[in-house]
């Protein structure tokens, strides 16, 4: 059986102005997990991921990283998690190298074995090159990059990913994805908060939703997706369909011979094959309409 | 972490603080040596010569242990309030919250740094003092002490007042309004003996006064208190500060959420 990476039990916190950011979440992840943390803003994810972190101080619970527990042994917590923040929190005035570096100190490296963890860091997140140049110059996608950079100089065990993607191109998206994907093959468990629900299909196992301080949903990316019991998809006949087939189908016409068609288990995709071949017309393409995380997103947030 | 694995994160954190202080000198070092530069010209040259002598010092060599003091003391709080409340500010303080770094590392790295910028600004304005008149050096132990210790206060100070400042204004507010007047009427410029009776006794109670007393009486012999309670005095108000920001950054005042 697996190790925990992180036990969460009964966390709960409230902020000084009252706000109750969590009310007793129970959480668990396994050493090796990739594991996606979703809600909209304010949700508490960002609360969770601060108080794993030493950021923000939890009012009420237990929290335990790699059996370490966060009230009792705080430094063998803080050194097997690298985070990377939502906001960037770096000081833009120094350069690529000294910043992936001092980090490196701050954990106790001596400076041969920081550098050769910031060479190495660098190297693989392509930073190497700029490794010379302030941090005001990067790109947002190289700022992001610097970030996980920075958190990795300690390998740790647990990487914390805090909208990692956002602001970063498509083709920059992609590469992070490769590399996060190659991290977690080698061993490193990842917690992941993103609002590109398309990266939870990608990259997670696991996903747990948090509405409003609770967890609301947790399972398998897969079991997760299976409770999704709507979906919309995007049909592309040779032909106009009937409108008697139309009206059964409750399609919405986009032109061109476009349907989208709603999907559920009374009305089941082959439900819907079988009425548009009735009507004579023949199915060019099939396509879900959307991501289908985000649409399981959006339904429990609606909820 | 072990005492290896301290030491490297301290280095790491003094370092950057030095690296720093080194590489914008333009606003760290020379702005403190042209001012006392002008208070050496208007205070000792122009207006001093006319003063005559304090407890039988001219007056320019009377106010250099003074002016080299308030150079520190100013130096020592602005550097370290600045740097700190800079790094919360752009949030680059979470690279060290995030790491096993000990808060008393946190406390002395950046204590660190503030005795670095205040020992050099003070050792410039001091040389630059030399331009005017050659001071005596009676007792170079209790200079080094006074200066070094005078320091360390007002950079745990400035942690201090870092820790608790939320916008630029609150970096603002305790130097201008109780540093640079505790500093001016403590004794820099003038002989608290000159002063009404009445006017000595709230003198006494300004702790500046203590540390440029102290401070003086290393250079030509001469205080208006006692050394020795000079001393316990700045001895106290180092350890207190010490402990204070040690509190503070663990129970996360202004740090933690």
């Amino acid at each position: 059986m697996s190790k925990l990476a992180i036990s969460i039990k009964n966390l709960s916190k409230t902020y000084s102005g009252g706000i109750q950011a969590l009310k007793s979440i129970d959480l668990t992840l396994k050493e090796g997990d990739f594991f996606a943390l979703l809600g909209a803003n304010g949700a508490g994810k960002t609360t969770v991921i601060g108080i794993l972190t030493g950021l923000v101080t939890k009012t009420y619970g237990e929290v335990k990283v790699f059996g370490h527990d966060l009230d009792t042994e705080l430094n063998e917590v803080k050194n097997s998690i690298g985070v990377v923040p939502q906001e960037f929190n770096f000081n833009i005035f120094e350069k690529v190298y000294d910043i992936v570096c001092r980090q490196g100190g701050y954990y106790g490296m001596d400076p041969h074995k920081a550098a050769t963890r910031t060479e190495k860091v660098l190297k693989k997140l392509e930073l190497w090159d700029k490794k010379d140049q302030k941090s005001i110059a990067l790109s947002g996608g190289m700022k992001r990059r610097l970030m996980i950079a920075r958190a990795l100089v300690h390998d740790p065990k647990l990487l914390i990913l805090d909208e990692p993607t956002a602001g970063v191109d498509v083709e920059l998206r992609r590469g992070m994805w490769e590399y996060l994907k190659e991290l977690n093959k080698n061993g490193t468990t990842i917690l992941l908060t993103t609002h590109y629900l398309e990266e939870v299909e990608e990259l997670c196992q696991y996903a747990a939703m948090i509405k409003e301080g609770e967890i609301v949903l947790n399972d398998t990316v897969k079991k997760l997706l299976n409770k999704l019991d709507q979906e919309v998809f995007v049909f592309e006949t040779d032909k106009s369909l009937t409108s008697k087939a139309i009206q059964i189908l409750n399609a919405k016409d986009r032109g061109d011979n476009v349907y989208e068609i709603n999907t559920s288990p009374k009305n089941t995709l082959q439900d819907n094959i079988d009425i548009i071949s009735k009507s004579k017309a023949n199915i060019i393409s099939i396509k879900p309409k959307g991501n289908r995380i985000e649409n399981l997103f959006l339904s429990v947030i609606s909820k | 972490m072990n005492s290896q694995q301290i030491y490297n994160s301290f280095r790491t954190l003094t370092s950057k603080e030095i690296k720093r202080i080194l590489r914008i000198w333009t606003q760290t070092l020379l702005p403190p040596v042209v001012t006392q530069s002008l208070y050496f010209v208007i205070f000792g040259s122009f207006i001093g010569s006319r003063v005559g002598l304090i407890d039988g010092i001219p007056y320019m060599a009377f106010i250099i242990p003074g002016l080299v003091m308030m150079a520190v003391i100013n130096a020592s709080f602005s550097n370290v309030v600045s740097s700190f409340f800079t790094s919360k500010f752009t949030k680059d303080i979470q690279e060290i919250q995030v790491s096993p770094t000990p808060n008393w590392v946190i406390v002395f790295g950046f204590v660190t740094g503030g005795v670095f910028r205040g020992l050099l600004v003070g050792l410039i304005v001091f040389l630059v003092s030399f331009f005017f008149v050659k001071p005596q050096i009676q007792n170079p132990l209790i200079i080094t002490l006074f200066v070094f210790l005078t320091s360390m206060v007002f950079s745990l100070g400035g942690l201090i007042n870092g820790i608790f400042a939320e916008k630029f204004d609150d970096v603002q507010i305790f130097p201008t309004f109780v540093l640079i007047p505790l500093t001016y009427l403590g004794g820099v410029f003038y002989s608290i003996n000159q002063l009404p009776q009445v006017w000595q006794i709230v003198s006494k109670l300004n702790p500046i006064l203590y540390m440029v007393n102290g401070f003086r009486y290393g250079f030509y012999g001469v205080s208006d208190v006692s050394v020795w309670y000079s001393f316990l005095i700045l001895l106290a108000f180092t350890v207190s500060l010490a402990v204070l920001a040690q509190i503070l950054l663990n129970r996360g005042v202004g740090m933690r959420t």
